[in-house]
C-alpha cells in the first residue's frame, strides 16, 4: 500500500482530527506571533481541504466508504450490528463537506484583517476551528449519537461566537436566544435517539434504517428529529433566532454560521431520506407518509420564504435584511425537498413524470445549498466590509460608498444578482431548476417562488441604491477601501459564484447529481453496513 | 406489577413538560435555564431507564462474581445507555456554564433578568 | 469574594487532600471501575473550587494564573487527540488501542471475575483518561475562576 492509498483510507477521521488538533494547538502557537498563528490555521485548513479533495475523488469514483474507529473491518468482534463508532461517507456527505471547507478557508482568510483589532483572538480561532470540526463531524458520521454530540458542540461553539462582541447588548440577546432554542432542539434529538435505541438496540444510522418499522414511536421520533433539526436550520416557525444571531455576530462568524445551519439541514435530509427512506412509500396508511412529510415541509418552506422576504422589506438595518433573506433562502431549499417528496408519493401508481420532476426539484434544492452558502455568505462579507470601513449598519446613515470602495461595490453587485437569481450568476441555475420542477408539482408554488425572488431583487436594489449610490455623506468622506485579505476573500467567493453561474453543468453533473442519487438510493447506504439487503 | 415499571417513563414525560413550561412561560432568565436543566434531567432519566435490565449484572469487570462471568456472560448489561447519559451530562455542564456566563453579562448590561425588560432596541 | 470564617477554612484544609486522592483514584481507575477522566476531573475541580470559596477569589488569583490553566486545558485535549494519532501511527487505525496485549508492560490478560485492580490492562485507555482528566480539571476550574473574577470585578467597581 503506498502513501496515497494510506491517506485515502484514513482521510475520513483525519478531516475531523486535523482541525481539532489545530484548534487546541492554536493557543500554544499564538504565544509566538500573530502572523504565525494566522498562517498556521490557514495552512492546516488547506491541508484539510486537500484531504477533502482526496476523499471526494475516491468516493465519487468508488462509491460509499466507511471508516470504523479503532478497528479494521466494518463489523469488528463478530457482532451482527456495528457497535463501534463509524463514519459513513457517500456523495451527499462529500457535497456538504466541500461546501464546509470552502466556507472555513474563506472565513479564516477574511478574519485575518477583519478581526485584527479585537482581543482574545487565539480563543476566537480555537472556537472557529472547533465549529468547523463539529460541522465536519455532523456530516461524516454514520452514528446517531455521534451526530448528537457533534450537534451539541456546534451549538456551544456557535453560541460562543455569536456572543463575540460581549460589550454589545444585541449579541448577548441573540446568543442567549440561540443557546436556549438550540439546546432544547438538541434535547429533542437526544430523546428521539433514546426512543430509537430502545426499539432497535442500535445507534448506527444504517442499522436503524434497515430495522425501522414505522411504529407509533417511530412517528414520534420522526417528528422530534425533524423539529429539532428544523430549529437548528432556522425553518419558518423556529426562525426567530436566526436573524438576530446572523446580524449581531461578526461577519466572518456569520459566514461560518451559515455552514452550521446547513449542517442542520443536512441532518434533516439524512433523517428523512436515509433513516426513514424505505418508509416514505409505506402502504399501511390511508396515504403515503412521504406525501404528508412533503406537504408539511413545503408549507413551512413557503412560509419561510414569505416571512424572510417581507421582514427583509420592512427592515432598515443592512445586516438584518441579509439575515432575513437567509431565512427565505432556507425556505427555497425546503420547498424543493418537499416538492421531491410530494412528487415521489404522487408518482407511485402510474405517473413517472412526477418522479422526474421531483428529482429535478431535489437537484435544484441541493444545488441551492451550495449557492445559498456562497451568495448569502458574500453579502455578509460585504456587510462586514461596510461595517469595517464605516462602523455603521443602518441604511439611513450610509450613502455614496461606491466612490471610495469600488471593489466592495462590485462584489455586492455580484452577490445581489446571485441572491435574487439573475441569469449570469449561480443563483439563477438552481432557482430555475426549482421553478421548473415545482411548476409541474403545483404551479402556485412556483409562482410564489418567482414572485418572492423578484421581491428579493427589489430589496437589494434598494439597499444597493441607498448604501453605494447617491450623494456622498460628509461623515463618510474619508472612508477607505478595506484591507487586502478581506478583498481576497470576497473575490474568491465572487469568482466561485461567477464560475458556477457560467458553467453550472460542471457542478450539477459532478457533485449535485451524485448527491441526489445518494439520497434517493437508501438501499445502498444501508447495505454497505448491514450487508446483503 | 407492570404498572410499576412504567413509573420512570411517566416521570420522564412529566419532567420534560415541567421543563418546557418553565422555558416557555417563566419571565426570569435563570428560571428558563433551570427549565432547560430539568428537560435535560428528564432525558437523562429516560436513557438510564432504558438501560435497566431485570436480572442483569453490573458490567464492572473486576467486581463481577466469577460464576456469572463464566456461566452467563450475557447477563452483564451492555453499558451503552449509561455511556450516552454520561456524555449528555458532560455536554449539559458545558451548556449550563455557557448560559450562566451569558446571563452574568446580560445582567451587567441591563441590570435585570426579566425577559420583558430585556429587549434589544427595535431597529 | 472575600474569604470565609476560620472554621470553614480549617475544615476545607482537612478535606482537601482526601478529595484530591479520591478524584485521582477515580481518574486512574477509570478503565476498571465506574469513573474516568470526566468524573474524577470534576471531583478534583470541585475540591479546588472548595478552596476558592473558602479562601476567597483574591487569594486564589495570587496563586494561580488563568492563562496557565488554559495551557493545561489545551494540553489535555492535545494529549487525547495525540493518543488517537499514535493509534493511527502504530496500530494502523485511528483511535486504535495499540498498547493492549502488547510489549512487556501491557502483555497482561486480566483474569475473569473478581481480581485485584491491575492498572496496566487496558492499553491506551488510562492515558486517555489522564488526558481527559487534566482537561476537565483545568476547564471546570477556569470556568468557575472566570466567573469569580467577573463578580469580584463588579464588587470592586461598587
Amino acid at each position: 500500500m503506498n502513501w496515497f492509498e494510506l491517506i485515502t483510507l484514513h482521510s475520513p477521521p483525519l478531516i475531523v482530527a486535523v482541525p481539532l488538533l489545530t484548534a487546541f494547538l492554536t493557543p500554544l502557537v499564538s504565544k509566538i506571533n500573530e502572523i504565525v498563528r494566522n498562517l498556521f490555521v490557514l495552512i492546516m485548513l488547506c491541508i484539510t481541504g486537500l484531504l477533502v479533495l482526496i476523499l471526494g475523488y475516491d468516493v465519487l469514483t468508488n462509491g460509499i466508504r466507511t471508516y470504523v474507529f479503532g478497528g479494521g473491518a466494518p463489523l469488528p468482534s463478530g457482532m451482527n450490528i456495528p457497535v463501534r463508532i463509524m463514519f459513513e461517507i457517500d456523495s451527499m456527505t462529500i457535497f456538504m463537506v466541500i461546501i464546509t471547507i470552502i466556507l472555513a478557508i474563506i472565513c479564516i482568510l477574511y478574519s485575518w484583517s477583519f478581526m485584527k483589532d479585537q482581543d482574545g483572538l487565539d480563543k476566537y480561532y480555537t472556537i472557529i476551528l472547533l465549529l468547523v470540526t463539529s460541522i465536519f463531524g455532523m456530516e461524516l458520521t454514520g452514528d446517531l449519537f455521534n451526530f448528537f454530540v457533534f450537534l451539541e458542540i456546534s451549538c456551544i461553539t456557535s453560541c460562543a461566537l455569536i456572543a463575540f462582541y460581549v460589550h454589545k447588548k444585541e449579541s448577548l440577546d441573540a446568543a442567549f436566544k440561540y443557546i436556549v432554542i438550540s439546546s432544547i432542539g438538541a434535547l429533542f434529538i437526544l430523546f428521539a435517539i433514546g426512543l430509537l435505541y430502545a426499539q432497535y438496540n442500535a445507534l448506527n444510522m444504517a442499522t436503524i434504517a434497515n430495522a425501522i418499522q414505522f411504529t407509533f414511536f417511530d412517528k414520534i421520533v420522526l417528528v422530534l428529529l425533524v423539529t429539532g433539526l428544523a430549529m437548528k436550520s432556522g425553518l419558518a416557525p423556529m426562525h426567530m433566532w436566526l436573524p438576530d444571531a446572523y446580524s449581531s455576530s461578526p461577519a466572518s462568524v456569520t459566514f461560518i454560521l451559515v455552514g452550521a445551519t446547513l449542517a442542520g439541514l443536512y441532518g434533516g435530509l439524512r433523517v428523512i431520506f436515509t433513516i426513514y427512506g424505505n418508509q416514505l412509500l409505506n402502504t399501511g396508511f390511508t396515504f403515503y407518509p412521504g406525501l404528508l412529510i412533503g406537504i408539511i415541509i413545503t408549507t413551512l418552506g413557503v412560509l419561510s420564504i414569505f416571512i424572510g422576504v417581507f421582514m427583509a422589506l420592512k427592515r432598515s438595518d443592512f445586516k438584518k435584511m441579509i439575515a432575513y433573506t437567509a431565512v427565505a433562502e432556507i425556505g427555497y431549499m425546503f420547498l424543493a425537498i418537499g416538492s421531491y417528496l410530494i412528487g415521489l408519493a404522487l408518482s407511485v401508481p402510474d405517473n413517472p413524470q412526477m418522479l422526474v420532476a421531483g428529482t429535478y426539484a431535489l437537484k435544484g434544492g441541493l444545488f441551492h445549498i451550495l449557492n445559498d452558502a456562497l451568495d448569502i455568505g458574500l453579502l455578509f462579507l460585504v456587510a462586514g466590509a461596510v461595517y469595517y470601513a464605516t462602523k455603521q449598519t443602518s441604511l439611513n446613515s450610509l450613502g455614496g460608498l461606491a466612490r471610495n470602495m469600488k471593489y466592495t461595490t462590485i462584489f455586492f453587485l455580484i452577490g445581489l444578482l446571485a441572491v435574487s437569481g439573475m441569469p449570469p450568476m449561480n443563483g439563477f441555475a438552481s432557482k430555475l431548476l426549482i421553478y421548473q420542477s415545482t411548476y409541474q408539482i403545483s404551479p402556485i408554488l412556483s409562482i410564489i417562488a418567482i414572485i418572492c425572488s423578484i421581491m428579493l431583487l427589489a430589496v437589494f436594489v434598494k439597499v444597493f441604491q441607498s448604501i453605494f449610490l447617491g450623494p456622498e455623506i460628509p461623515s463618510l468622506k474619508n472612508v477607505k477601501e478595506v484591507p487586502k485579505s478581506m478583498l481576497a476573500a470576497m473575490a474568491l467567493v465572487a469568482c466561485i459564484i461567477i464560475f458556477i453561474g457560467l458553467f453550472p453543468n460542471i457542478i450539477i453533473d459532478n457533485l449535485v447529481t451524485p448527491a441526489a442519487e445518494a439520497l434517493q438510493n437508501t438501499t445502498s447506504y444501508i447495505s454497505t453496513i448491514v450487508g446483503g439487503a | 406489577m407492570t404498572m410499576i415499571f412504567n413509573i420512570p417513563f411517566i416521570a420522564v414525560v412529566a419532567m420534560i413538560f415541567i421543563g418546557l413550561y418553565a422555558v416557555l412561560f417563566k419571565r426570569n432568565l435563570v428560571k428558563m435555564v433551570i427549565g432547560i436543566s430539568i428537560i435535560e434531567s428528564g432525558v437523562n432519566l429516560f436513557l438510564i431507564t432504558l438501560g435497566y435490565r431485570e436480572g442483569g449484572v453490573v458490567p464492572i469487570f473486576t467486581s463481577a462474581p466469577s460464576e456469572v462471568v463464566k456461566n452467563a456472560p450475557g447477563s452483564m448489561v451492555l453499558p451503552v445507555p449509561q455511556a450516552l447519559t454520561l456524555t449528555s451530562i458532560v455536554i449539559g455542564v458545558a451548556v449550563l456554564a455557557l448560559m450562566l456566563s451569558l446571563i452574568m453579562h446580560i445582567y451587567e448590561h441591563y441590570g435585570t433578568l426579566d425577559v420583558r425588560k430585556i429587549r434589544g432596541p427595535e431597529e | 469574594m472575600s474569604q470565609m470564617s476560620k472554621i470553614v477554612r480549617t475544615l476545607s484544609n482537612i478535606a482537601f487532600p482526601f478529595i484530591m486522592i479520591f478524584g485521582f483514584y477515580v481518574i486512574a481507575h477509570g478503565h476498571l471501575t465506574p469513573g474516568g477522566g470526566f468524573q474524577g476531573g470534576a471531583v478534583v475541580a470541585s475540591g479546588c473550587i472548595m478552596l476558592l470559596v473558602a479562601y476567597g477569589s483574591t487569594w486564589v488569583f495570587e496563586k494561580i494564573k488563568v492563562s496557565r490553566l488554559s495551557v493545561f486545558e489545551s494540553l489535555g485535549a492535545l494529549g487525547f487527540i495525540g493518543v488517537a494519532f499514535f493509534g493511527l501511527l502504530f496500530g494502523g487505525w485511528f483511535f486504535n488501542n495499540f498498547l493492549v496485549r502488547n510489549g512487556i508492560l501491557f502483555n497482561i490478560v486480566p483474569k475473569t471475575g473478581s481480581t485485584a485492580a491491575e492498572f496496566n490492562t487496558a492499553g491506551v485507555l488510562p492515558l486517555m483518561n489522564f488526558a481527559v482528566g487534566v482537561k476537565v480539571i483545568a476547564g471546570l476550574f477556569v470556568i468557575v475562576l472566570v466567573m469569580a473574577y467577573a463578580s469580584s470585578l463588579k464588587e470592586w467597581k461598587q
